[in-house]
């Protein structure tokens, strides 16, 4: 197979979830695109391990899942709690630190 | 995209009609859930995006990073979703208000990039084969990595798991 089809995978993942991350409004929706682009940029270090032969490929990725898990329970509980002060999830109304 | 390449490589026939077709589901479901009014329906694309992920790390011979995948993000990090979604339902109710206003700016710049990225893609690996993965199973060869030269990552990865349990516990408690 051609490195270049995975590599493409993962680029129009990629744009896909930067598009997701600068067009919604909601932060759960925001988390969901960063998730998109984790698993875009797994996708590459995986081919890229496989052409050269290396299992150092396998061991990134595996540690890109596991801070990508941390980062999800923390996003969420972040999310939780400024819905329970402020009623509201959406990401412009969230203002309080303009100077 | 992947017809095209299909033509020119006609090798391993099976491998790359598997990835046009995984590729196809991945790519329509990432736009669902960039594009879906309701964010149940954005989950569900989100778990057949991250289940065709762990299909093409099989593919890509990495099984036990296929099956991490499996259990890490379809089986728990969906649950987190959905939980979030559920513990945030306020207003969410009405349809078409996950949107900024200026959405429609993020279209330019993700096609820019894409332009940009398939051009050097293309551009610098022409037609690079992937080698034929043989029959050796790489779980072993994992675990010396882990466990050898990538120890110290990993036990800060470990204290990285810990202060995000202890935060997301913190943040989320009720007092």
């Amino acid at each position: 197979m051609l490195i270049n089809n995975f590599l493409l995978l993962g680029a129009v993942l990629f744009c896909i979830g930067v598009y997701g991350v600068i067009a919604r409004k909601n932060a759960v929706m925001v988390l969901m695109s960063i998730e998109l682009i984790l698993n875009s940029v797994n996708i590459n270090l995986l081919a890229f391990s496989q052409l050269h032969d290396s299992i150092d490929g396998n061991t990134f990725a595996l540690y890109i899942i596991a801070v990508a898990a941390a980062e999800v329970g923390v996003g969420l509980a972040m999310v939780l709690l400024i819905y329970r002060n402020r009623k509201s999830i959406s990401l412009d109304e969230l203002s309080e630190m303009k100077g | 995209m992947s017809a095209i390449i299909l033509a020119t490589d006609d090798i391993y026939v099976a491998q790359n009609i598997g990835f046009g077709i995984i590729a196809a589901i991945m790519i329509v479901g990432a736009l669902k859930v960039v594009t879906s009014k309701n964010v149940v329906h954005a989950a569900v694309a989100l778990v057949a995006v991250l289940a065709g992920a762990a299909a093409q790390y099989l593919l890509l011979a990495a099984e036990f990073v296929a099956v991490t995948q499996v259990l890490v993000y379809v089986g728990a990090v969906m649950v987190l979703f959905l939980f979030g979604v559920m513990l945030t339902r306020a207003k969410l109710g009405q349809e078409g208000d996950l949107n900024n206003k200026n959405a429609l700016l993020g279209v330019p710049v993700a096609l820019m990039m894409l332009g940009v990225m398939s051009w050097v893609l293309i551009d610098g690996f022409e037609d690079t084969k992937l080698p034929q993965s043989g029959d050796q199973v790489r779980i072993q060869a994992v675990s010396d990595n882990i466990f050898g030269p990538y120890l110290l990552p990993f036990w800060a990865l470990s204290f990285v798991l810990l202060a995000a349990v202890i935060g997301a516990i913190v943040l989320a408690r009720k007092d």
